[in-house]
């Protein structure tokens, strides 16, 4: 049942980006950052949270979840620390997808040559 | 008579000749190539729980990691390309999208060299959501802190 509420759940998120690329003609570079800002806004009221146990990966796939994951870990430090853990505590949760990305980044970059 | 050059009503009298967009289709394309990724997510997220000793907060670690590093295979291999011309935005939403951008900016300027080319484009396109995720970031958890602290 997980697997179809991912599928479902992810797939709607897909539909509202496409939504806005088509109607609103905006870029995709527009679409992705409203969707990370949203993501990070949903975080304030807990309510991605519910999101993310109700749809699993259909909700922490799509980069509505990379806000949610910068505002949630500078919350959780921001409980220790005060408005510094804001600072200390940002990357603490979405370390390994940027890390990843970099360096997976990089190494395709070095080791493939560019297509068309 | 009122000429199609005219500069006045170009926009509007070049619409007839725009390629009409089939909202639903792309809609619909968008819906299944995104949920697919998203369900190949929650695949990984099992496997991972199954195997590793992974608990379910920090499963999504290494399924964004896996992810991420399938992505930018399939655009070395120039194939992540041709599935976002197909699906639009069910390509660009997922986090595989994001790895899409970082390497296919560090792709696209190989030939400058690995430091100025590889190195400085690599976050041409992805620098925006890393940029706004953080002011973002910043902006709601001082509003967030703030409030509590008041509420004490």
């Amino acid at each position: 049942m997980e697997f179809l509420w991912a599928f479902v759940i992810g797939g709607l998120i897909c539909v509202v980006g496409q939504l806005l690329l088509d109607l609103f003609k905006l870029t995709p570079a527009h679409v992705i950052v409203s969707f990370v800002v949203i993501g990070a806004f949903l975080d304030s009221f807990g309510l991605y949270d519910k999101l993310i146990e109700f749809a699993g990966a259909g909700a922490t796939i799509p980069i509505t979840s990379f806000g949610h994951s910068l505002l949630h870990g500078a919350m959780a430090e921001a409980d220790q620390h005060g408005y510094i853990g804001i600072a200390i505590g940002t990357f603490s949760l979405t370390s390994a997808g940027i890390t990843s990305a970099i360096l997976f980044g990089f190494l395709v970059a070095l080791i493939f040559k560019p297509k068309g | 008579m009122e000429s199609i050059n005219d500069q006045k009503n170009y926009k509007k009298n070049i619409k007839a000749y725009h390629p009409k967009t089939n909202y639903f289709i792309n809609c619909l394309k968008a819906f299944l190539v995104g949920g697919f990724i998203c369900f190949l997510g929650q695949c990984i997220e099992s496997f991972y729980l199954a195997v590793t000793n992974f608990n379910e907060k920090t499963v999504g670690n290494p399924t964004v990691a896996t992810l991420i590093l399938i992505s930018s295979l399939l655009t070395g291999f120039g194939v992540y390309d041709k599935i976002g011309q197909f699906a639009g935005a069910g390509s660009l939403i997922p986090v595989t999208g994001f790895a899409n951008s970082i390497t296919s900016a560090a792709l696209e300027h190989k030939s400058e060299g690995i430091v100025l080319g590889i190195a400085t484009n690599l976050f041409k396109l992805a620098g925006a959501v890393i940029v706004f995720g953080v002011v973002s970031a910043a902006v709601f958890g001082i509003i967030r802190l703030t409030i509590n602290n008041l509420l004490g």
